[in-house]
């Protein structure tokens, strides 16, 4: 076959392309509106240009949840979800399947990974004011990825069937059971039997593999349409849509593709450097992302000493056990905790500034968000270790465990940052917020 | 498993659970990489444990990691077993054994991974002669354990001795909070057939082979790290490139 002469190119939205690709493209565009989401969301999408470190972990968490869904479609191959069989087929998948171990471990530190990232991404928000008018709805949904992935993490976590994975359960489901009047019931019908048992491992396998990952995809789906409809927050918070040029771009945005593409490629090779090196050196993480005792298997029979949740619940795992309990119930811990999770969706309204950066707010606000995250962390490591881990106080707290106290504080100082926001957001100090995006 | 007794075992098992968290552990001197230690440890864990524990888990041809061949295992490891691919099960009903030692001994496929090698060193190191202990048998990692001394004839039988301290006026000395200061040392009652270090030698091999089988593929896993990492790291410069290049009109 001898080389003809070469076809003509065409100038497409895609780029320059030859004359089949371009003759296809036509053909495909009068069926499906392929060029009109290229440009909505990639191409013509403007992006403000002086996006920071902050901005990356947004696509990290995109880049998590692929991670999660492949490495969990070649885990359920392998994976029984029996109580008999449970534990030994994650074994199985360590030991006799090919790679099982390469896609088991990243499943799990993929679980903690994801966690971190969303973490950042939504402290991000909490600097900048994303969450502020217009993107009231884009918050929102992003709260409801991470409540839905919380519940996602709850489930997965059953299913190893070791110690941590059924005392952690059991723990929790028991913590329905603390709702005046119907609770043991409900308990009782979260689990399908009186103990977490073989229904519930069944039930759990079900939420985990198809019910939650469904309503986490059509989140996301929604997260990005909502932004993309009102267009990314950036590190001045200001809206570089009000300045446009003659076609209407704005002045300080770029097109997505391709300056965030290759920008957001760099950022996921680092980030890919920081999961491996987890994954192939320390994929326990000194017992932070897959914990000793759940290497025992699932026994009804022997309490372990110490149950503690995986680090990213232990927040409210320490909440949970700092509030005390009232006329014999836990039910105003379970409140709180429920409430301590809820309180975010609340800070669109809550943050009256007439800024939304941080960089243009006020000493208050700079101080209550640094003291929120310090308390946050508090929380956090109290949440992985027993109450005594402080020892006791004096006599003038009654003896009172030390860490209980703390956390008891930390808890106060926890919900004050949210309830006295309207106030000390009003009466804070801003600086003049520029005309056009800074560096 | 019906509520009341969820609820018995609830009340009465935490407090006899396992582990005494007072005991300073001492560092297992393993290298997981050493095949001979690794063989060594593997023909301990099959002469000794693997009589009423079970390793379910393991197979006993990935033995083949260690450096042994199909015929070797065969001859000279393969007691519960007909073939080498089977697994290390054991014969022993687990309800005849529960009733034996008062609990059915673990299984010991990824016990390492569970309990840590420092724990497992020292807690193979840590028993002594107990007349009060229905096996004859106590730990001072793990009090009142099940287990009796199963490498005593190694090891040879000792007592624990709790004295007090005295100070140099010949005084007992007290702690911090006016008990008396006690120390506590083993003192050998039959010297066994292998002396102190010997045996501290076992140990060391034995709980490396534990190691190692809590996850056979932990040396190949590190390799692989090593092969993506340089080839993260080439992308890296690549990705630095692109982004830099694409990025140069941006101000």
């Amino acid at each position: 076959m001898a080389a003809s002469k070469k076809e003509p190119v065409v100038v497409t939205d895609l780029g320059v392309l030859n004359k089949p690709a371009s003759d296809l493209l036509t053909w495909v565009d009068a069926r499906f509106p392929l060029m009109e989401n290229w440009n909505a969301h990639l191409a013509k999408y403007y992006a403000p240009k002086n996006f920071n470190f902050w901005y990356y972990f947004g696509g990290f968490a995109m880049l998590v949840l692929v991670i999660q869904i492949v490495t969990g479609i070649f885990l359920t191959m392998n994976y029984k979800p029996d109580a008999a069989q449970a534990f030994a087929s994650v074994e199985y998948i360590m030991r006799e399947v090919s790679w099982g171990w390469l896609i088991r471990y990243m499943h799990s530190t993929g679980a903690s990974m994801f966690f971190l990232v969303v973490y950042l991404h939504m402290f991000r928000a909490m600097l900048y004011g994303s969450y502020r008018k217009p993107r009231e709805l884009l918050w929102i949904f992003g709260m409801l990825i991470y409540l839905v992935l919380m519940g996602e993490a709850f489930f997965g976590y059953l299913l190893p069937w070791g110690q941590m994975s059924f005392w952690g359960a059991q723990v929790i489901v028991n913590l329905f059971g603390a709702v005046p009047f119907i609770g043991p019931d409900l308990s009782l019908w979260i689990r399908g039997d009186y103990v977490v048992s073989d229904a519930t491992l069944n039930r759990f396998f079900a939420f985990h593999v198809i019910a939650l990952p469904l309503v986490l995809l059509g989140l996301v789906a929604a997260h990005l349409i909502a932004l993309h409809e009102v267009g990314s927050n950036n590190p001045d918070g200001i809206e570089i849509k009000d300045k446009k040029d003659a076609n209407g771009v704005p002045l300080d945005g770029i097109p997505f593709h391709p300056y965030y593409t290759v920008k957001d490629s760099f950022g996921a090779v680092v980030f890919l450097i920081v999961f491996s090196l987890i994954l192939f050196f320390a994929p326990e993480m000194g017992g932070y992302f897959l914990e000793a005792n759940n290497f025992l298997p699932a026994d009804p029979l022997k309490t372990p000493l110490h149950i503690a949740p995986v680090w990213y619940f232990t927040p409210y795992y320490s909440i949970l056990r700092a509030v005390p309990p009232l006329f014999d119930s836990q039910f105003p811990g379970v409140v709180a905790m429920g409430a301590a999770t809820m309180i975010f969706f609340a800070m669109p309204w809550l943050d009256r500034s007439p800024v939304k950066s941080v960089r243009y707010k006020g000493p208050i606000f700079k101080a209550a968000l640094a003291v929120f995250v310090v308390v946050f962390l508090i929380l956090g490591y109290l949440g992985t270790e027993a109450t005594n881990v402080w020892g006791q106080a004096g006599a003038w707290l009654g003896g009172a465990e030390r860490a209980t106290v703390v956390a008891r504080i930390c808890t106060v100082i926890y919900f004050l940052f949210f309830l006295l926001m309207p106030w000390y957001t009003k009466i804070d100090s801003v600086k003049p917020v520029p005309e056009r995006v800074t560096g | 498993m019906n509520m009341k007794k969820l609820l018995i075992a609830l009340t009465f098992a935490s407090g006899a659970a396992f582990a005494n968290e007072g005991v300073k552990l001492d560092r297992a001197p393993i290298d997981v990489a050493d095949l001979v230690s690794l063989q060594a440890g593997a023909r301990t864990f099959v002469n000794n444990c693997l009589n009423c524990h079970s390793a379910s888990m393991m197979r006993y041809n990935r033995l083949r990691d260690i450096g042994l061949t199909d015929e070797q295992i065969k001859d000279n490891l393969l007691f519960t077993a007909e073939k080498v691919g089977e697994n290390m099960n054991i014969t022993m009903p687990r309800v005849d054994s529960k009733e034996w030692f008062g609990v059915t001994p673990p299984d010991l496929t990824v016990i390492a991974r569970a309990r840590g090698a420092d724990w497992l060193y020292t807690y193979l190191r840590s028993f002594y002669r107990d007349d009060a202990r229905p096996t004859g048998w106590n730990n001072t990692v793990f009090p009142n354990v099940g287990m009796p001394h199963i490498l005593w004839q190694l090891q040879g039988e000792r007592s624990h001795v709790e004295e007090a301290v005295k100070g140099s006026d010949g005084k007992p000395l007290k702690d911090g909070h006016g008990n008396p200061l006690m120390k506590a040392r083993f003192e050998t009652l039959v010297p066994g057939s292998q002396s102190a270090l010997e045996y501290d030698h076992t140990v060391r091999d034995l709980t490396a082979f534990l190691v190692w089988m809590g996850e056979p593929g932990q040396l190949q896993r590190k390799q692989v790290g090593f092969l993506v990492l340089m080839v993260l790291g080439v992308m890296l410069v690549l990705a630095w490139l692109l982004k830099r290049e694409f990025w140069k009109d941006v101000h």
